[in-house]
């Protein structure tokens, strides 16, 4: 989450956000209830966890945009090795 | 029959309404192609995420996916929220930031803008072009369909499927034609919160009638208890899957959520975008869908050709509410098929006749033909400026073209929906998939430095002859591995092709490979 003087990434922030990213698809559907059919409050328990977390995946991807923003993609000197200037700076 | 005339009536009051804001962006907007297609990309938070929002909600969002919900369980809201809540939404920054900042700074319009400037090829940006037409053509045909239905449904046969779907058409045609991008995003977001509104009134007008959500639940537990297990039936883990990552990734390559990369105003408005999405498909495609799987349960009766929220809603509500949302239901077809038509025409005048008119001003070089390959290039290219230069006399009116584009695409496309066969989610679905192709390739390009000229016609090319050949050849097999489908399996074909090739070729004259570096405070 922190970032550099030079306001670039490091590898292990882009692995890390890309992991996370992995993570709220990956469990976006409960496989782990795969033919379960609780319900709970009028409602099948999947459907809750589904809901419960779109929710978690919207405060993560606000997470992202406050603290992970550019990553992977701003290239500063040291990652692209371009050497490319900013055009207003 | 009076309540028929109210029915059209409101559905009428509601494209006055949109009529009139088209009027208004349309006297807002410049006579240059970058004002028309993409508004100046002056787009704000709430416009662009209801822009976004609204153009990827379709005929679906109302009528096919709580039929699926109808027939086989509510489960396709998890697709739903998989696919545009999550891995859409990473796709947004993945590819839809890229593309907006290397857009700000080379001013691209279109996708094959962006990629033949990249690869310094007008044969991959009219491939690329072309590619998008033809996937774009039965999906608005799909929309059309939708609309000609849901009037039929309305008027319970009184106005011919024709009529409807043609009006529809029309109504469309004026309104891009005259307004752009501006108008189109401005009744998007107007028509998105329409439809979020309406779809929960309906819930909660409906779940007041038969008692609340547990007694609906109840009621479906009684007669489709297999709905409320997770999975079963059409919902194999693997379809689950495929239809997600597939749709999720077509959606990205749709011409008109594509060219919405361009258009954001700034970074922090694609910021905010990303955090609100997972909770906007949430509360659209909930209620949508669960609506579907309840009017199972309440015993429903669906006529034939039918739908199933305007039948559960017939019952439950008054006729002038029923006719509330199928307006709403019009309104998102409609905010669907006027992005379309704007970025098909984008598409067709910048990417295919103006290149082609341009060619006009080259003389085929009379190079020495040796090799067989040589050749066929040498004569598809004295075919194209010969087409050019017959095109010549035309160049000065794009945007008068842009707009006949429109005439034509749409005016197609209805032709072509009185004939439709089959379901709208199976052509649906066959669309997103052929956009998905795309998606592979593109990224490489945007992301690696290595992709080459080749590697782009390998990936982009093979992977479509692979799903065409999947969708239309009755012997090459439309899933694999057990359950996965031929998109996804066509979109890993592309990603081994692109970089396959890239990997064995190299750049050829005019690539530029350093053009997509983009540095941290550009554009904001």
């Amino acid at each position: 989450m922190s970032e550099r003087s030079d306001g670039s990434h490091s590898r292990f922030e882009l692995l890390g956000w890309g992991a996370g990213a992995f993570v709220l698809a990956a469990l976006a559907v409960p496989w782990f209830l795969w033919r379960d059919s609780t319900v709970v409050a009028g409602l099948p328990l999947w459907l809750w966890w589904h809901v419960g977390w779109m929710v978690l995946a919207s405060m993560g991807f606000f997470a992202f945009t406050r603290y992970g923003w550019g990553v992977g993609i701003e290239a500063t000197g040291d990652r692209a090795g371009t050497g490319e200037v900013d055009r207003d700076g | 029959m009076a309540e028929t005339t109210l029915q059209l009536g409101i559905v009428a009051g509601y494209m006055v309404v949109a009529a009139a804001v088209g009027l208004v962006a349309y006297r807002l907007t410049d006579r240059t192609a970058e004002d028309y297609y993409l508004a100046s990309r002056t787009f704000g938070t709430v416009v662009l995420l209801f822009t976004t929002f609204a153009t990827l909600l379709s005929a679906f969002t109302f009528f096919g996916g709580p039929n699926l919900a109808f027939s086989a369980g509510p489960e396709w809201i998890l697709v739903m929220g998989l696919m545009d809540g999550i891995i859409f939404a990473v796709l947004w920054y993945v590819l839809g930031y890229k593309q907006w900042l290397v857009g700000q700074r080379h001013g691209y319009v279109t996708l094959g803008e962006m990629l033949g400037d990249r690869f310094g090829s007008r044969l991959l940006r009219g491939l690329v072009a072309s590619i998008s037409i033809f996937w774009l053509f039965p999906y608005v045909m799909l929309q059309q369909k939708g609309a000609g239905q849901a009037i039929v449904g309305l008027t319970g046969g009184a106005v011919p499927f024709w009529v409807g779907a043609g009006g529809i058409t029309l109504f469309m045609i004026v309104y891009v034609a005259i307004s752009g991008m501006r108008g189109v995003a401005w009744t998007d977001t107007l028509q998105g919160i329409l439809m979020l509104g309406l779809i929960w009134a309906a819930v909660a007008w409906v779940l007041a009638a038969v008692g609340g959500p547990t007694a609906a639940t109840d009621a479906l537990a009684g007669t489709n208890p297999e709905f409320l297990a997770l999975g079963g039936g059409l919902y194999t883990q693997e379809y689950v899957l495929s239809t997600a990552i597939s749709i999720a990734f077509g959606v990205t390559m749709f011409p008109q959520i594509n060219q919405r990369f361009f258009v954001a105003r700034s970074k922090t408005v694609l910021k905010r975008t990303l955090a609100l999405w997972p909770v906007l498909v949430v509360l659209l495609f909930v209620p949508a869908f669960m609506l579907g799987a309840w009017a199972a349960g309440l015993g429903v009766t669906v006529p034939e050709g039918g739908n199933v929220i305007p039948a559960v809603l017939n019952e439950y509500t008054a006729g002038w509410f029923t006719a509330t949302v199928v307006a709403g239901a019009m309104a998102a077809m409609m905010s669907s098929s006027d992005s379309m038509l704007l970025s098909g025409a984008s598409y067709l005048t910048r990417d295919l006749y103006r290149p082609l008119t341009e060619l006009a001003d080259e003389e085929p070089t009379e190079r020495d033909s040796s090799t067989l390959v040589d050749r066929f290039w040498h004569a598809l290219l004295a075919v194209a400026v010969a087409a050019g230069r017959l095109l010549r006399s035309e160049r000065d009116r794009e945007a008068l073209l842009a707009r006949a584009g429109v005439v034509v695409f749409a005016t197609a496309s209805f032709v072509a929906s009185l004939y439709a066969p089959g379901t709208l989610v199976q052509i649906g679905d066959t669309a997103f998939g052929g956009f998905a192709q795309l998606a592979f390739p593109v990224l490489l390009a945007l992301y690696w430095a290595r992709t080459t000229r080749w590697g782009m016609y390998a990936g982009v090319g093979g992977s479509q002859l692979f799903y065409l050949a999947s969708v239309f050849l009755p012997m090459v097999p439309g899933s694999y591995f057990g359950g996965w489908s031929a998109s996804v399996v066509g979109m890993a074909l592309g990603l081994v092709l692109t970089v396959g090739v890239s990997l064995v070729t190299s750049a050829s004259p005019g690539e530029n490979a350093g053009i997509y570096t983009v540095s941290a405070t550009e554009g904001d």
